[in-house]
């Protein structure tokens, strides 16, 4: 930090009418975000005989769970490619969001003593939470590699999107993440809640089976899940199923639009957490 | 020039209390209540409010150190979460020049099964220092907080004092311009106290701009020149550190010369009333400093007891117990005889002039019937000679003789 930087005053005052997103101080906090996803890593996995171990167990029982009750006992179809592979995939991308939206929760919470002793950027609590769940999906998505080489199945150039698939999967996960957070400093109904709507989220979104599936009448209410574009996305990037059609932007502006209200909320009850929490 | 760090200007805290109360606050009641005031059933209830500062302007120069007082509840730590931006103030402005860096309270952040060193990093980035700041600070963290040989151990293994001292020294090794301490000296053991002090002071002289909040008048008195005094929110008194932590105790102790307590027929032992009485005998809280004063306390033996003890103490403004005067160092048998008794203890004139509150203890050898810190406050009246601050002023005999003519010597010799 530089002399000049330190002359400049840093004011503190109500902010009931101009809640303002601080995006070069959260630049400045970035380590931070880092430390708390690393210690809640590190936590995690110390003192677990299996260790990291767990993070490729998770993806693998999981996936066979859903060939069995899904594949073998429903006979669900699975737009092509073989049926484990797409639950593994879809399994992956599914268990990084509900981990992320999870730990966004609570993240704030499960931090009150920081929140009320410490200034920092609020945001970087859940931000932690999002990067916590990066180990988990690396390790899954190299799973689904090894499936893929297991069952010959060769991507195409498509899987350059995958990066963009990724940066999605996290702007829905923190839209949620951010609004959950915020309401539940001051409800802690919300904790209870959280389980019940990934459970309904779940089901309602296409990862034990494709979207193909769905009566093409409910389609557009039906992208209006923004997991729906986003596992469809990922799908046709990794795998080569067909590709998402038009619906996709429906889910994009869905989950545009879920991320917009996130960040708003937050930052519109930010100035209160230390308060209330 | 020297310019300020820290600016409040009208700064308000309200909270409100009742139905917004943050943590019982359910979501089906909060719904509820909405529900019933749009169907007209209900009026909305005004919360309850709260107003933990009210209209605080003050302002600390760089490389200053502020002293904040008060009783508990006064608004002192709010004070402190506005200047580091914890909360927002309701009203008015907090503004600061320079880093903000917290000593709110030492190991917020701490991870029990993270080693000292992760702990040490973690804890950093909490505070805003970057990798690289802490990576070269880190030798003089391990070595401040005495665990070199435990850094790569769980902290969960530390000792309370080993854990306390590594993230006091993360804290106080932060660079920051501005510290915020809070009452940190109340833990830990004598050294480390006094290796805060120590540190405290040296931040001073580092040019650091510290606010300091403690109940320890002592250490304020050492730290800071300016103090501010905040009673209910508000600022009561604000100026150079010795007049406003006199007019602070002065008020928590309002001067008195004799207490009485009500009786306790069921107790084996009852203190029934203590008096301050200067050398003519009379009751007084004002007293001349070159005069011996007394401590009368009267009390009732209701069962017999096998011994009895009495004890009176008197501490200075600074809290400083500079007396401490028992019966049994004087009477080594001290049989408790039903009855009334009056004990009476002269106290030469040694003390230096200034305020001073006196306590008493009364039990026996095995247990405490009664216990006042401060049941008494006076002042001892006179000048200080313009002497440094001192605890005694004894006018102790010198003997000072003249036993050789050093010009007659020295002629003498060359």
């Amino acid at each position: 930090m530089t002399a000049e930087a330190n002359r400049r005053w840093t004011e503190n005052r109500s902010s009931v009418h101009r809640p303002v997103l601080r995006l070069p101080e959260l630049w400045a906090y970035r380590e931070l975000v880092g430390f708390l996803a690393l210690r809640d890593i590190r936590a995690r996995y110390k003192q677990a005989v299996f260790g990291v171990g767990w993070a490729v167990l998770q993806p693998l029982i999981s996936a066979a769970i859903f060939t069995l009750v899904f594949r073998r006992l429903a006979g669900v179809p699975s737009d092509g490619v073989p049926y484990p592979l797409f639950a593994l995939l879809s399994v992956s991308v599914w268990t990084y969001f509900a981990t992320s939206v999870n730990g966004a929760t609570t993240s704030l919470v499960s931090n009150a003593a920081l929140v009320t002793k410490v200034y920092f950027p609020r945001l970087a609590a859940p931000l932690a939470a999002l990067a916590h769940g990066v180990v988990g999906l690396t390790v899954a998505l190299l799973l689904v590699a090894a499936a893929m080489a297991y069952y010959g199945v060769v991507p195409g150039l498509a899987v350059l999107w995958l990066p963009v698939c990724v940066l999605a999967l996290m702007g829905v996960a923190l839209g949620a993440g951010l609004l959950l957070s915020a309401i539940n400093v001051r409800y802690r109904d919300v904790g209870q809640v959280v389980g019940l709507l990934l459970q309904v989220w779940l089901f309602a979104s296409p990862v034990a089976y494709p979207s193909s599936l769905v009566p093409q009448r409910w389609r557009e209410l039906y992208a209006l899940n923004p997991m729906v574009g986003i596992l469809d996305t990922f799908r046709w990037a990794v795998l080569g199923t067909p590709g998402p059609g038009p619906d996709v932007l429906l889910s994009l502006a869905a989950g545009g639009a879920l991320l917009a209200v996130g960040v708003t909320y937050f930052q519109h009850s930010e100035r209160r957490f230390a308060d209330v929490i | 020039m020297m310019s300020n760090a820290v600016e409040l200007a009208g700064v308000s805290k309200r909270y409100l209390l009742g139905e917004h109360h943050g943590t019982s606050g359910s979501l089906r009641d909060a719904l509820s209540a909405r529900a019933r005031r749009l169907l007209g059933r209900e009026a909305a209830v005004p919360a309850e409010e709260l107003w933990s500062l009210r209209d605080v302007t003050l302002a600390v120069e760089e490389g200053d150190t502020l002293g904040l007082i008060g009783r508990n509840g006064a608004g002192k730590s709010t004070l402190l979460r506005i200047v580091t931006r914890i909360t927002e103030p309701t009203a008015g402005v907090s503004r600061t020049r320079g880093r903000v860096g917290s000593l709110l309270e030492v190991g917020t952040g701490f991870h029990p099964e993270l080693t000292g060193r992760e702990n040490v990093y973690l804890n950093g980035a909490i505070l805003g220092m970057n990798r690289r700041e802490t990576t070269r600070q880190f030798d003089d963290i391990a070595e401040f907080a005495g665990v070199q040989r435990f850094l790569d151990t769980p902290v969960k293994r530390y000792s309370s004092g080993m854990y306390l001292r590594l993230a006091f020294a993360v804290a106080a090794h932060l660079d920051a311009e501005i510290m915020v301490v809070d009452e940190v000296l109340a833990v830990g053991d004598a050294e480390f106290q006094r290796k805060c002090l120590g540190k405290m002071s040296s931040l001073e002289r580092e040019g650091r701009t510290v606010l300091f909040v403690s109940h320890n008048l002592d250490a304020i008195m050492r730290l800071c020149r300016t103090t501010a005094w905040l009673e209910q929110g508000e600022l009561k008194a604000y100026g150079p550190t010795p007049q406003v932590a006199a007019a602070y105790l002065t008020a928590t102790s309002n001067p008195s010369a004799s207490r009485e307590f009500p009786d306790r027929p069921d107790d084996p032992v009852a203190l029934r009333r203590v008096v301050l009485l200067d050398a003519d005998g009379n009751s007084t809280s004002l007293l001349p400093r070159g005069r011996p004063f007394a401590v009368e306390v009267t009390f009732v033996v209701h069962q017999p007891l096998p011994t009895l003890d009495l004890t009176v103490f008197v501490a200075n403004l600074r809290g400083v117990r500079v007396l401490d005067e028992a019966w049994s160092d004087v009477q080594p048998s001290r049989p408790g005889l039903p009855g009334r008794y009056i004990a009476r203890i002269e106290v030469p004139p040694l003390l230096t002039a200034g305020d001073y509150t006196a306590g008493i203890w009364l039990g026996s050898s095995y247990e405490t019937v009664a216990y006042y810190e401060e049941v008494l406050a006076f002042r001892l009246e006179g000048g200080t000679s313009g002497r440094a601050e001192r605890v005694l002023q004894l006018t102790a005999p010198w003997r000072v003789q003249r036993i050789d003519d050093v010009h007659a010597g020295c002629k003498a010799e060359s």
